[in-house]
């Protein structure tokens, strides 16, 4: 059913009743064209323009969990493509692109709101370090503005200018960056791609990967053997060992991040804001509750839990940069477990088994990169042939000495 | 994690004066190892869900390296060497 004006009236006159599910409960066929292996949004988005863009037939997304139970569920929502390196910048830009038209193109209201996201400096170096970023994104075409402190101060009265070690001093802000609604935009591919002919089959956990004669000939499961001729991971936090089942050796650790959420608070802030001092960021969700996070918990992590110490120091600069946070109860914790890659970048790319195909190492900013995290991977797996704009972002860029490294870390996963 | 560490120096004390470094079962290969070597030693990481090997500095207090084993999902520390002591008993 196509979503419309008319259909809410109509439904609403029918009392609601008659609403149908948003994709089917399938069960597995003997053997796929593709599989993809996690139905979080990157593996939704891939089997949606798999099918939609690239003409593919027969797919089937398998999810252990129930859809949308792993990151997708759990992030802080933030959308932008203020990156600053050439690997990166045109693939975070394509993604916003797609952001834009994208409940057009799924007929599903995933809430994409594009509030403005604006990073804080606070000091001479730091702002010198955001004018070469902002230049960075013009000069692929991508608006950036730099916001001095009186400025600021009329934009967002509320912040601590004045803090002894780190004073605001302005910020960068992209005014199309924002959030978007993250279960939606699960249940919008999810919809997209069942319409498509997708089976999407949650509780069904991939156990082992089967080859012979070098080839994947299928997944053992939970629900038993299903063949395919070609296999695609998407398995986010837990890369390393589905990888494993097929003994690839990935640049990858796994590490936990966490994320809270207030009271519902009336409408206070405007726009999704990044403390440069620290790595504190927080925007306000559409039902009020002030949603924020900061840094992972700083050592490799498969437990869907955070530290409590790291809890604390995430409110601590919550209210170094917002004093007025102090008064506000926080509701809800929650963590969730990430693949860190040793440069801080994703990876999309074939891998030494010819019809293994892997989508992984997507650290803090898999969300914003879901619509073109799947489209690339689509065309990559319908073609044999990277895409353009995820071409940085290959397998071998690190034994190549391409490393794609925003922050300029080095091979150390918990620096990124 | 436990959110304690008992530094074989020091004594139990509070996981935040650590800080950790990563990897600990990671061998540096000899400078004239194969390319591939050095790749798989920099970049590639075995990433297990139990038990496994790290560094960490007890940086706010003795300031020596130890190789703590841990277990990834239940966050429980099983041993704590000092790293020198570690680096001897395994040949290295
Ligand atoms: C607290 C937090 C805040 C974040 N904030 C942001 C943000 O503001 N902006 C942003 O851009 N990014 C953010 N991220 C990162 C982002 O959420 C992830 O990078 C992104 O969601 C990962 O892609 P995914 O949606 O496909 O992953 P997931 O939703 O985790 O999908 C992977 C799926 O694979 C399944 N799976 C794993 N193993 C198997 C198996 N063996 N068999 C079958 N299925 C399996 C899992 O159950 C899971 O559902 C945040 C992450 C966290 C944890
Ligand atoms: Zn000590």
């Amino acid at each position: 059913m196509r979503y419309s004006a008319f259909s809410i009236v109509k439904n609403a006159l029918s009392g609601n009743l008659k609403w149908k599910p948003q994709w089917r409960q399938a069960e597995p066929k003997s053997h796929y064209d593709v599989i993809i292996v996690g139905g979080g949004g990157h593996g939704l988005a891939t089997a949606y323009y798999l099918t939609k863009e690239f003409g593919v037939k027969n797919v089937a997304v398998l999810e252990k969990g129930y859809l949308g139970s792993g990151n997708v569920g759990r992030n802080t929502t933030i959308v932008r493509s203020n990156y600053m390196l050439p690997g990166n910048e045109p693939f975070y830009e394509f993604s916003m692109k797609l952001w834009e038209g994208l409940e057009r193109e799924l007929n599903y209201n995933v809430m994409l709101s594009q509030r403005g996201v604006i990073m804080l400096y606070h000091s001479d170096g730091q702002r010198d370090a955001y004018i070469r970023r902002g230049n960075a994104m013009w000069m692929e075409g991508v608006a950036a503005e730099l916001i001095e402190r009186d400025q600021l101060k009329k934009m967002i009265p509320f912040l601590n200018y004045d803090h002894a070690r780190y004073p605001i001093l302005g910020g960068l802000l992209q005014r199309r960056a924002g959030t978007a609604r993250h279960d939606a935009v699960a249940w919008g591919y999810a919809r997209g791609a069942d319409r498509h002919g997708v089976d999407i089959i949650e509780h069904c956990e991939v156990t082992a990967i089967r080859r012979e004669n070098g080839v994947v000939t299928g997944v053992e499961t939970t629900k038993g053997f299903i063949g395919c001729n070609k296999l695609a991971l998407a398995a986010a936090g837990n890369t390393s060992r589905v990888g494993e089942m097929a003994d690839l050796k990935l640049p990858i650790e796994s590490h936990v991040l966490q994320a809270f959420v207030t009271e519902g608070l009336k409408p206070c802030i405007d726009h999704v804001i990044v403390y440069g001092g620290g790595h504190f960021y927080i925007s306000q969700s559409d039902k009020g509750g002030l949603v924020f996070g900061a840094e992972i918990d700083g050592y490799t992590s498969y437990a869907q839990r955070g530290n409590l110490a790291t809890a604390e120091h995430v409110m601590e600069e919550g209210v170094t940069m917002i004093p007025g946070l102090s008064r506000v109860r926080v509701l809800r914790s929650w963590a969730g477990v990430m693949d860190m890659s040793m440069d801080g970048s994703p990876i999309i790319d074939r891998t030494p088994i010819d019809n293994l195909y892997l989508n992984c190492g997507w650290c803090y900013g898999g969300f914003k990169a879901t619509p073109a995290s799947g489209y690339c991977f689509a065309h990559l797996i319908a073609k044999n042939d990277t895409h353009p704009v995820a071409r940085a972002l290959r397998l071998d860029r690190f034994a190549r000495g391409y490393a794609v490294d925003e922050a300029g870390a080095g091979p150390q996963p918990n620096l990124h | 994690m436990a959110s304690l560490i008992t530094c074989p120096h020091c004594g139990v004390r509070p996981k935040e004066e650590f800080t950790i470094r990563g990897d600990a079962s990671l061998i540096r290969p000899a400078p004239t190892a194969s390319d591939e070597a050095w790749h798989d030693y920099v970049y590639v990481r075995a990433n297990p869900r139990g038990r496994t090997l790290e560094h960490w500095q007890h940086v706010a207090g003795c300031r020596r390296f130890l190789v703590i084993e841990r277990d990834t999902f239940t966050h429980e520390v099983h041993s704590v060497t000092d790293g020198a002591a570690f680096a001897r008993e395994n040949g290295r």
